[in-house]
């Protein structure tokens, strides 16, 4: 199951539309980390409403996206971990402390376009 | 008892989503809450991919208990893999001999009510897990 991922202006929209394999999210880290190479984006927003558990392997694989997007210079936001899905990742002990998140989609536009007004 | 055992064999990526799908269905069969069903589906998945790295082959077997009044459910997940050396050292928070998180085992028994392992080098490893519907007082 490829993740589409849509360029909208300066930011990249990645919408995670089912459940994932492993070497689908794989896939996913390699095909964000290219487009922003290739448009030069400023910021990925990762939209995981769709993803009914998270555990080690896909926490792990996101953090190492935003890590691998920091590094071209860019911000990564992750959108949309529903409520049960926070409750089970703060009990299995995993943390996504380095990376930003906002409520849903529209709240991860709102934080980023604040973010770069204030740089420009 | 177990009233009726579903069994999915472990051999790649996808039969770990497979797994957790199936899981989470079973969950939701039992009368399990959300929140419930997803702490279920988790441990499959991190189950299923301790199976999957350390392993190559194994399987995850689901039944739904009954246990005087009680309803829970119980996941088996066992491989004929290399085993674990340390188990003590495998339980503890942050080590993990795959270069992952290490977060795997120590996270499961956390997540679940019971938690039962047994492996020995050579001789594969089975981990035995439990989760208990929590029953709400009427009011």
């Amino acid at each position: 199951m490829e993740v589409p991922i849509l360029k909208q202006g300066e930011f990249l929209i990645a919408t995670i539309q089912a459940a994932l394999s492993d070497a689908d999210l794989e896939q996913l880290r390699m095909a964000l980390i290219q487009r922003v190479v290739r448009f030069r984006s400023r910021a990925v927003i990762v939209d995981v409403t769709a993803m009914d558990v998270m555990d080690s392997f896909a926490s792990r694989t996101l953090k190492e996206i935003a890590q691998m997007i920091r590094l071209r210079g860019a911000e990564t936001v992750i959108v949309g971990i529903q409520p049960e899905v926070a409750f089970t990742m703060v009990q299995l002990g995993i943390t996504l402390e380095s990376v930003a998140t906002a409520l849903d989609l529209e709240e991860g536009l709102v934080y980023l376009s604040q973010k770069f007004k204030n740089i420009a | 008892m177990p009233a009726e055992e579903s069994r999915v064999p472990i051999n790649s990526d996808q039969d770990i989503v497979l797994a957790r799908q199936k899981g989470r269905a079973l969950a939701a069969d039992s009368g399990f809450s959300s929140v419930d069903a997803t702490l279920i589906a988790t441990a499959i998945s991190e189950l299923a991919r301790n199976i999957v790295t350390y392993a190559k082959h194994g399987d995850i077997a689901l039944s739904a208990l009954a246990d005087s009044g009680r309803r829970g459910i119980m996941i088996i997940a066992s491989d004929q893999g290399p085993g674990i050396v340390d188990i003590r050292q495998a339980l503890r928070d942050g080590f993990s001999t795959s270069g992952s998180f290490g977060l795997g085992l120590p996270g499961v028994r956390r997540l679940m009510d019971e938690f039962e392992i047994s492996s020995a080098p050579g001789q594969g490893t089975r981990v035995m897990v439990k989760k208990w519907r929590q029953e709400r007082p009427e009011k």
